[in-house]
């Protein structure tokens, strides 16, 4: 059964409220489309080509060092966002913490925002448009190995889902298992197996090419 | 898209603008798309922005992601308004719809209007 680790409360559901501009660009974009003059999708393609700006590929550093280095995974656990920012000089916004979750044989974690569509985009760039449509915000909770199946991920019955709901002030970093055959690859080398949807958990790390 | 020249201030690397959130890289598109379609031209919306800039004054941060956005969120409003695309008051209400709708849905329900 898929268990939803939910850190939400009173309190925290508040703070989801986005900040005053950034629901100025959402009102634009709401009475724009429903004047005609925007496409929701041509602007989402938009979104995208510039998205790689802040890009994943951060995320991916920080999975390799943490599949050779077991101190620095343990660490990122603890608090992801702190020991990123020193080793990295990956900064986040104020107040937001990321911590990371372990894929093990056992377990599979997946990560969602139910409420809107915070993600830790310090780490993995803006979020994909899938990641805020509200289908999936609802059926990942729901039904989460159907979901994974149609990411083309397959959980095994006797592997435990746990979905993780993020909050404005808590969002979470998958560590996806590390393929074998890796074992003397360099971090550069292992990053390149990292993808975005691994990093969310819709997705597994690479298999190293034959 | 690669073509794309930055604006006076804009945050940029030497790959092009670059973006601290999601709302700012949104903000952006929303102009590019608006002048692609010919609500105005590049040119109308360059000196919009700029006009904005100026008019604010503080220069010296002008050029931080989230003062830069800012002032982008703040020109596109007013292009809007002055080619009566959008009044003030549509504005207005369809703000506080979305700030309603953040605060009235439970958790664990998408948040839609």
């Amino acid at each position: 059964m898929a268990e939803l680790e939910n850190m939400h409360d009173n309190e925290i559901k508040k703070s989801h409220l986005p900040s005053d501009l950034d629901l100025r660009v959402k009102t634009l974009e709401t009475l724009l489309t429903e004047k005609g003059l925007i496409d929701p999708e041509t602007l989402d393609a938009l979104v995208d080509t510039y998205e790689n700006k802040i890009g994943p590929r951060n995320g991916a550093k920080v999975v390799a060092r943490a599949w050779v280095d077991e101190t620095f995974k343990l660490l990122i656990k603890e608090n992801c966002s702190k020991v990123i920012k020193e080793e990295f000089g990956f900064k986040g916004r104020q107040g937001e913490h990321i911590i990371a979750v372990e894929n093990t044989p056992k377990i599979h974690n997946v990560v969602v925002c139910t409420l809107c569509s915070c993600y830790p985009w310090t780490v993995l760039g803006l979020p994909p448009t899938w990641y805020k449509s509200a289908p999936y915000r609802a059926r990942i909770v729901q039904e989460p190995r159907s979901v994974l199946a149609e990411f083309g991920t397959i959980i095994p019955k006797e592997k435990e889902i746990r979905v993780w709901d993020s909050t404005s002030e808590l969002r979470y970093l998958v560590i996806p298992q590390r393929p074998l055959g890796t074992d003397d690859w360099t971090e550069d080398k292992l990053a390149s197996l990292v993808s975005r949807n691994a990093m969310i958990g819709v997705s597994l790390a690479e298999e190293p090419p034959l | 898209m690669t073509r794309y020249n930055p604006l006076p201030f804009q945050p940029c690397d030497e790959n092009g603008p670059v973006f601290d959130e999601p709302w700012h890289a949104q903000a952006f598109a929303l102009a590019v798309h608006l002048s692609e379609s010919g609500v105005f031209s590049w040119r109308e919306w360059t000196e919009a922005i700029t006009k904005e800039i100026m008019n604010a004054g503080d220069l010296e941060q002008a050029n931080v992601e989230n003062t830069y956005y800012k002032h982008w969120v703040y020109a596109l409003e007013k292009i809007i308004k002055q080619k009566n695309i959008i009044s003030n008051k549509e504005l207005k209400i369809k703000l506080e719809e979305w700030r309603m709708a953040y605060l009235n849905t439970p958790h664990g329900n998408p948040v839609t209007l």
